[in-house]
């Protein structure tokens, strides 16, 4: 069966693709990139008229909390999905900071069968490193990757024991398996729930140094360097943390990094009067932080824009702040929150979904994240203009935790294709 | 009326005109705090209840004094002991507080924030008695009364507030009250006890005790606490008093009628040396006391008059 979407404005990554044209699904695949005039189309073929939208390779998140298992209250799968397909999301890469974590074959099988019956998009399961994310033993590496895990990742755990992380990444690099960390300085950030800074200080919350993260990185990439393991780090957030990575890529070690959406279009004043849908992990930073990481993307020091989706409820988020749980549900704002950086002229369209769908699909060994003929018709069509104001009650997810409730957006998802199958839209 | 706030959640929010106003009124509330026959009527028939999240003795007593002398009802609530301790959240506890009609809520928690969060789901005023860090308004409100009468003015003088500034609230208000009338502010103490971004805030840092009591005209102590003198902060407490203690000799290079104060509880012999303490002269730490009872009447006063003033609704 023959699908062309057709009038739309191509933006591929891959080949950094930005032009008017259509594109022809033969089944789950893309069976040709057509620019230039409206192809003579065979008969049998359907038609979607794209309307001058633009079509790009499905975002693939990586890192999203789904719920599951120990937190359907806050989020399932069949809620996650639904956001994800609204968000032009066609690849969830789930984190495996559940309860109980994702430590076992049993538990990731658990986790797979439960995605498939929900159906929506494509799920790549994250395993963690260590057992119950404890820090102490590793995981069955091997039986986890058999079992398709395509990444090892204690979450926001960070392992402080460099003895037990560096046999980990010895382990893994024999397996060619990756493994992403989160950077940051465990002893230093303790309690904080701010940036220190004038701000935090005046807001009376404990807060961390922004160097506790170049510290954590800085630590990792010397295991590293000793170990020659695949690396990534989950999301950079501060300046003082670039000069590190820069020098890893120069020494050769097969390090990547990404940053969270929250960190390219937010800053810590967002917190404003100690408001806890901005309270994430690491905190909202410093104006000069946020504009170095958008520079950052734009230069490709860092890899991946994810939306580190974490569902909380209203009882955990309505709290005093320093007790108030971490996190914002990210899937469906990823993709709008995005193009407020390509509205600003910081980011080019090929930029914006390099660093959404092609890099991370590149790192974790995915087909998809590219507009070519072989790859997954896994798609988004959007239309990067159209303005709305957004309702936290309007969003898919089980939890509404977003911290862009009731501010202007810019560009809206038309479409969701996830193996030739539109997943969203009319 | 010139006092329009209908919480008192801290100095930030408030106008200098309103700082004045509600001193103003104090100072006639220490006239009547002064006589044999100290009842007043202005909180006749309100309830007030006092919730205190974390211990204190000398703002609870102080609150409540000046509750019962305004003729108002009050309870007091430890919260430690109660259901907090049972899963419930601040929210609910503010709700179910909120069902029994008082009009003048007086909230301690732990936590920055925590109070103003809970005056969003109430429908009476919330006088806010310290929160984590953040702020203590009715202490920065005495502490500038007490200057005012020391003083006779409350602007042009330089004031240095000494001691664990990081983790105080009282260093905070009384900054931005002392700011907002046009007073500068000169902090002393060890860096490891300075908030970061301190250079940001308009004031003048010290770590050498002499040089920054230099014609300072007003001497503020803060209390270092018990967990934080043996070698987290600070190496010892001896080391403490020897560089940071006020005694006479550091005390000498502030201006001659400089006045000392210190919120309390005294640390004899960590912050503070108890001779400077009781000298009468220098010291006005029990005025401090006294007067902390006038502004905490001004201050429910001000905020029933807006209360009694405007319908009551939950601000959402």
């Amino acid at each position: 069966m023959h699908t062309v979407i057709d009038n739309v404005r191509l933006i591929d990554p891959e080949s950094g693709l930005e032009a008017a044209g259509a594109l022809l699904i033969h089944g789950e695949t893309i069976a040709d990139v057509l620019t230039g005039a409206p192809p003579a189309l065979p008969d049998g073929v359907t038609r979607i008229d794209g309307s001058g939208a633009c079509l790009a390779p499905g975002i693939v998140d990586l890192g999203v909390k789904a719920g599951e298992p120990g937190e359907r209250h806050k989020e399932s799968f069949k809620t996650a999905g639904r956001a994800a397909a609204a968000g032009g999301v066609t690849t969830m890469v789930i984190r495996a900071d559940t309860k109980p974590a994702i430590d076992t074959p049993e538990t990731l099988e658990y986790v797979t069968r439960r995605a498939a019956d929900a159906g929506q998009v494509r799920i790549a399961p994250m395993a963690a490193l260590t057992r119950g994310r404890e820090g102490r033993e590793m995981v069955e590496i091997g039986f986890l990757r058999d079992a398709g895990a395509v990444a090892f990742s204690d979450g926001d755990q960070v392992l402080t024991d460099a003895r037990v992380f560096g046999r980990c990444l010895t382990y893994a690099r024999s397996l060619g398996a990756l493994v992403i960390a989160h950077v940051q300085d465990p002893s230093l950030s303790r309690g904080a729930a701010m940036t220190s800074g004038k701000f935090a200080s005046l807001r009376g919350v404990p807060a961390v140094s922004p160097m506790a993260e170049r510290m954590g990185l800085e630590r990792d990439l010397a295991l590293v360097e000793m170990t020659g393991a695949r690396y990534h780090a989950d999301q950079i957030s501060t300046a003082h943390a670039l000069p590190a990575l820069r020098r890893a890529r120069e020494a050769g070690l097969d390090v990547t990094a990404g940053v969270s959406v929250h960190h390219l279009t937010l800053n810590e004043f967002d917190v404003g009067d100690y408001r806890t849908f901005f309270k994430i992990k690491p905190p909202l930073r410093s104006e000069d932080d946020r504009l170095a990481m958008v520079e950052a993307v734009a230069d490709g020091t860092i890899d991946v824009i994810s939306s580190m989706h974490t569902p909380q409820d209203e009882e955990s988020k309505r709290l005093p702040f320093e007790e108030a749980a971490s996190g914002a549900v990210g899937l469906e704002t990823l993709l709008p929150a995005t193009l407020r950086l390509y509205h600003a002229g910081q980011l080019s369209l090929s930029a914006i979904f390099r660093a959404l769908s092609l890099n991370p699909a590149r790192r974790l060994g995915l087909p998809g994240g590219r507009l070519a003929p072989g790859a997954p018709a896994d798609l988004v069509l959007f239309d990067p203009d159209a303005p709305f104001v957004l309702d936290r009650f309007a969003l898919h997810s089980k939890s509404k935790n977003t911290p862009f409730d009731g501010q202007r957006m810019q560009g809206r998802v038309r479409g969701t294709w996830v193996g030739g199958a539109r997943v969203f839209g009319p | 009326m010139t006092f329009r706030a209908r919480h008192l959640l801290g100095i930030e929010p408030l106008a200098p005109p309103e700082i004045t106003a509600l001193l103003d009124l104090a100072d006639s509330y220490v006239d009547l705090n002064r006589r044999a026959h100290k009842h007043g009527e202005a909180l006749a028939g309100l309830t007030q209840i006092n919730m205190f999240f974390e211990n204190s003795t000398r703002t609870q007593a102080s609150f409540e004094l000046a509750g019962k002398r305004l003729g108002a009802d009050v309870m007091n609530m430890s919260m430690q002991a109660s259901s907090i301790n049972k899963g419930e959240t601040l929210i609910d506890t503010a709700l179910t507080l909120n069902a029994m009609h008082p009009d003048l809520l007086v909230v301690r928690h732990p936590h920055s924030g925590a109070v103003a969060l809970l005056a969003q789901k109430v429908t009476c005023a919330v006088l806010n008695a310290g929160d984590g860090r953040h702020e203590h308004p009715t202490q920065a409100l005495l502490d500038a009364l007490t200057i005012r009468r020391a003083k006779g003015r409350l602007h042009r003088l330089t004031v240095a507030i000494c001691g664990d500034i990081a983790h105080s609230r009282v260093a905070r208000s009384n900054i931005l009250l002392l700011h907002k009338l046009e007073n500068r502010v000169r902090l002393i103490g060890p860096p490891t006890l300075m908030p970061a971004g301190i250079a940001d805030w308009g004031v003048e840092v010290f770590d050498d005790m002499r040089e920054g009591l230099k014609g300072c005209d007003v001497v503020m102590m803060l209390r270092l606490q018990r967990e934080r003198m043996d070698g987290g902060f600070v190496p010892s407490v001896r080391e403490y008093y020897h560089r940071f203690g006020l005694d006479a000799e550091k005390l000498s290079h502030a201006h001659g009628d400089a006045i000392v104060m210190h919120p309390g509880p005294m640390n004899r012999g960590v912050e503070i040396d108890g001779t400077i303490a009781d000298d009468i002269n220098r010291s006005v730490i029990q005025e401090q006391v006294e007067m902390g009872v006038a502004v905490r009447m001004a201050a429910m006063d001000l905020l029933a008059r807006n209360l009694r003033a405007r319908p009551r609704e939950v601000m959402a």
